[in-house]
């Protein structure tokens, strides 16, 4: 049974200064599942998705990832542990190219990133993957682009590129469709369902409606607690998270 | 579909980088000619600041790191450089790797304890520790506090070429500095370098992708104090002194204001810095202490005015790469 939790926190708890963000929350994430963290505004959960990335440390509780404790890592170190979390804010490296943004992610498992002495043309044999992965979300045209050009949609998709070039076993990602119109939510769904045919996604989202067709399991978070999980079905239907999101929730 | 995002991509690098082969060979040209035209010694003294300014560049240019103490690896590859020169009667070339050397240790000790720090902490733990060096500088026998370690021997390099000759010592002079500037312009169109631009770009996005930023951004400040010491020992040769000047916090502002008036992140932004305040500071000599109110007056004008440096808005108006 534990073999199937990938990741999962025990009374993982965070306050700032006397205000408790995180409360106790005790989380089971299941290998090869879209898992979506949802809450209204202020629910603690991009407080709760740092803890589990390491950008914040934890005040209590412990974090475990593949049976392993994590708490005490460095974020770069559970980032090579196959654990890769995007942000909030479209984590692209604005003056680079689409195709150089990919290369970055790329690079770093090849272990020639010190080497201050080569030519960047050495970056080249990259190329291949990195425009297949740039061809898989949709950017072929964009690949010669600074980043920073690119549409709001778009550097989304890229930043998934970068995070894919990983190959992570399991991604985070930090409210993935915030801001964006209809047409953008749906392909960024589209692509997160055929990039989690083989990983596991922990998403954080604000609007319930959004993760309807996209998620296997609902975490819905208030006042850094949790207040419910299940499929989709068992969360809208309970009165205490339909009163949390006041009729947001099927807006 | 890939065919066609690929065209553009091998057309454009090129492109890119053929406006910086070209400045290079003119100012190769212009250093070879120069000589016949200008004083040498003076050129030499501006080859030397001006690596000064690119290695410091190295660092605020393109990692973003403000280091408000690079004085001290520029003024202790001086002392080590000349002491082992005049004392040890080592032959040039070997008593400028000791002073490189040198800096590398200092600079490695120094990014060890600031590396962690971010902006104005970052610059304030550089400059203590270049002050402290400073204070050991002037009360330390071997530098000669006050009066410097003068009569540095120019010596004979390998032992063969007699650098007492100008243009020997200009050639080698050349060739260090043009050496150092093909290294700095790699290690920027690196591997390394890359990285190093994403980290200046989104730090947080590159810990997240399982970089340990404070690694590269050490590496980085290594390599920066490194050159910053070549450029320092060079100079003791040159002008076969080493003095408290060099080691103390207002050289570590020049270095700050050639590399701004020059273009910040611009790989020629410094030596075009680093010529125009010497060329000042020599011309304004007659005027003594105004010459100090001259460049704060041109630091203002800088801050305010063009940003860019003068070769960033040069790049900026020929939409060129510098």
């Amino acid at each position: 049974m534990n073999n199937d939790i990938i990741l999962e926190t025990e009374d993982l708890t965070k306050e700032f200064a006397g205000f408790v963000a995180v409360s106790g929350v005790s989380l089971k994430v299941a290998r090869g599942t879209i898992h979506a963290l949802i809450g209204p505004n202020g629910a603690g959960k991009t407080t709760c998705f740092n803890l589990l990335t390491k950008f914040l440390a934890p005040t209590k509780g412990r974090i475990r990832y593949k049976g392993r404790d994590i708490t005490a890592l460095a974020p770069a170190d559970v980032a090579r542990l196959g654990l890769v979390r995007s942000f909030q804010i479209s984590a692209v490296f604005p003056h680079m190219t689409v195709l150089e943004n990919v290369r970055i992610a790329l690079q770093r498992q090849r272990g020639t990133s010190f080497d201050f002495w080569r030519s960047s043309k050495t970056l080249d044999q990259y190329n291949e993957r990195a425009l297949a992965l740039i061809a898989d979300v949709g950017l072929s045209s964009f690949v010669e682009w600074q980043a920073v050009e690119l549409p709001y949609g778009r550097k989304r998709a890229l930043e998934i590129a970068t995070t894919l070039a990983l190959d992570p076993e399991m991604m985070l990602l930090d409210e993935p469709m915030a801001g964006m119109g209809h047409e953008d939510i749906d392909r960024i769904a589209a692509l997160i369902k055929r990039v989690a045919a083989d990983r596991t996604v922990l998403m954080v989202e604000h609007n319930l409606s959004v993760v309807e067709n996209l998620c296997d399991t609902i975490t819905v978070l208030t006042r850094g607690r949790v207040l419910a999980e299940g499929n989709y079905e068992t969360v809208s239907n309970n009165p205490e998270v339909r009163e949390a999101y006041m009729g947001t929730g099927h807006a | 579909m890939e065919q066609v995002a690929e065209a553009p991509l091998r057309a454009a690098a090129p492109a890119r980088t053929r406006s910086e082969t070209i400045a290079f060979l003119i100012m190769a040209a212009i250093l070879i000619i120069a000589p016949f035209f200008t004083y040498p010694l003076f050129l030499m003294q501006v080859m030397c600041f001006a690596l000064f300014a690119c290695a410091f560049n190295l660092l605020i240019g393109y990692v973003g790191l403000l280091s408000f103490g690079h004085a001290l690896y520029f003024g202790w590859a001086s002392y080590v450089c000349a002491h082992a020169a005049k004392v040890w009667g080592l032959t040039p070339e070997l008593a400028i790797i000791a002073g490189t050397l040198t800096a590398a240790g200092l600079g490695l000790i120094a990014g060890l304890l600031a590396i962690r720090r971010q902006g104005i902490y970052f610059a304030m733990i550089t400059l203590a520790l270049a002050q402290m060096m400073y204070f050991f500088a002037l009360q330390a026998k071997f530098t000669g506090g006050e009066d410097g370690i003068q009569g540095v021997p120019r010596g004979k390099l390998f032992g063969v070429f007699d650098l007492g000759h100008t243009m020997t010592m200009y050639v080698v002079v050349l060739v260090i500095f043009l050496g150092c500037f093909l290294l700095i312009h790699r290690i920027i169109n690196s591997p390394f370098g890359e990285v190093l631009k994403a980290i200046r770009e989104n730090e947080a996005r590159a810990i997240s992708l399982g970089y340990k930023t404070d690694r590269y951004k050490l590496m980085a400040f290594v390599l920066s104090a490194t050159l910053a010491g070549t450029a320092g020992a060079t100079k003791a040769i040159v002008l076969q002194i080493a003095s408290l000047t060099d080691v103390n916090w207002p050289m570590s502002g020049e270095v700050v204001l050639m590399t701004l008036v020059g273009g910040l992140g611009t790989i020629f932004g410094p030596v075009i810095g680093a010529f125009v305040i010497l060329t000042m500071q020599y011309k304004l000599a007659p005027v003594g202490e105004w010459v100090l109110v001259i460049q704060g007056v041109i630091f203002v004008a800088c801050v305010l005015l063009f940003r860019r440096g003068i070769v960033g808005e040069l790049a900026r108006i020929f939409k060129i790469k510098l």
